[in-house]
């Protein structure tokens, strides 16, 4: 009987935890938020995290955008052959990448490349009580660390999810037009017909937004949360990108859900 | 440490790529050239039967696409669809013009299919066009088939 009582007692503990975090989560960013102001105007601060959050993915974007345009050219040709469209092979390239292959890949990247680095920086310094020296010195350490890198990472992932549906479309043309030798005309013009600006290309700009802030949240929270520990720290980042990605996946799927319906 | 300025100039870097590649997504994908916020006027038309034509399908001219569809409704009183199309302004067609609703290919999208007539006054803003021809439905034509062939059946009794 105490085994079950036991049982029910740590389910319920958990569950207030988490709905504990859960709100903690949505305060900060509120925190955050309203605490925007200086490194807006100050936006140097931004621009350094810019760097380090976007430049130094930029390879890791780029290199994966295009295999996995050339892979979907391959993969792409070899089914539309059987029904002898390999022309439409433009539109498959193109539509995959934009609408979805392009945020949400982009977006897992940017979570397990730059995001666990954000979480491990924020750990780091609250573990070295640098977030602690900050408050002393009456420096707001939100204003100074934490919002600086949650507007970086807002401000580059729609840019580098826009960099890998490019390059995978260059991919898609290397393999699809170079290398099988589908018509380049039909290509580029089936493409162009089908891919609509509004529906396809905007609706993918605002998932990669959306991806961005939820990524850009999760990393700079788990940081600050971050028990001040070696372990603690090491369980952040691993946290972030298992949850990052997670909520990458969900936040899809409802984006996807509304705006795709098939009017 | 790197010095500011050469963060500033990476930072001025990745943006430009960034924006470089939305922009040619906008112009060689989605093809933005094509995208016409034209001035367009209204149409009306009454079909009996429209298929699986959907909202912003095109209207197409001699194959050349002249419009979308706006809206797509239901005329209570006639039971007929109540389609509207937005017609770019650059292209004016004759009051007698009459609409079909076309595929493209087999088993590709629908489309409306504009064939001007002879009329010399011009479609306004709001007018309704009278003749309609609504889009084939398959059912209809294979039990059409089926009905035509049966009745042959009947009429050839000899087996030929």
């Amino acid at each position: 009987m105490t085994a079950l009582t036991d049982f029910l007692e740590s389910l319920g503990a958990r569950a207030i935890g988490a709905v504990h975090q859960l709100g903690f989560a949505s305060h900060f960013l509120l925190l955050t938020l309203r605490n925007s102001g200086m490194c807006l105007r100050r936006f140097s601060l931004v621009v350094r995290e810019i760097y380090s959050v976007g430049v130094l993915s930029l390879v890791i974007i780029v290199v994966s955008g295009m295999f996995v345009g050339m892979v979907l050219g391959l993969q792409g040709y070899d089914t539309l052959e059987r029904y002898g469209s390999s022309s439409a092979l433009g539109v498959l390239v193109a539509l995959s990448l934009v609408r979805e292959l392009g945020p949400v890949v982009a977006g897992l990247l940017f979570a397990s490349r730059a995001g666990s680095a954000i979480t491990a920086e924020i750990g780091l310094m609250k573990a070295t009580e640098q977030l602690a020296a900050m408050e002393m010195m009456a420096v707001d350490p939100i204003a100074r660390v934490i919002a600086p890198r949650f507007w970086a990472g807002v401000i580059s992932m729609p840019l580098l999810a826009a960099m890998f549906s490019a390059m995978g479309v260059f991919g898609g043309y290397l393999v699809g037009v170079r290398l099988i030798g589908v018509d380049e005309g039909s290509f580029w013009s089936q493409m162009q017909a089908a891919v609509d600006l509004r529906e396809d290309i905007l609706n993918g700009v605002i998932k990669s937004v959306v991806f961005g802030v939820a990524v850009s949240w999760i990393a700079v929270f788990q940081g600050y949360d971050a028990p001040p520990t070696a372990e603690g720290v090491s369980r952040a980042t691993t946290r972030t990108v298992v949850t990052s990605s997670l909520s990458i996946l969900a936040l899809d799927f409802i984006l996807t859900a509304f705006m795709f319906r098939g009017a | 440490m790197m010095t500011r300025k050469t963060l500033d100039l990476w930072a001025g870097v990745f943006v430009a790529l960034g924006l470089g590649a939305l922009l040619f997504l906008a112009m060689k994908v989605g093809n933005l050239a094509s995208f016409s916020a034209a001035p367009t006027y209204r149409v009306m038309a009454n079909f009996d039967n429209i298929g699986g034509l959907k909202k912003r399908a095109p209207v197409k001219s001699a194959g050349v696409v002249v419009g979308r569809v706006e809206d797509i409704g239901f005329d209570p009183e006639t039971y007929e669809a109540a389609v509207t199309f937005a017609i770019d302004k650059r292209y004016q067609f004759p009051k007698d013009t009459s609409a079909k609703i076309l595929t493209a290919g087999l088993l590709g999208e629908q489309y409306v299919g504009l064939s001007p007539g002879g009329d010399v006054a011009m479609l306004k803003d709001g007018d309704k066009l009278k003749l309609t021809q609504s889009a084939v439905v398959l059912e209809n034509l294979i039990s059409q088939f089926l009905f035509s062939k049966a009745a042959d059946g009947g009429n050839n009794k000899d087996g030929k």
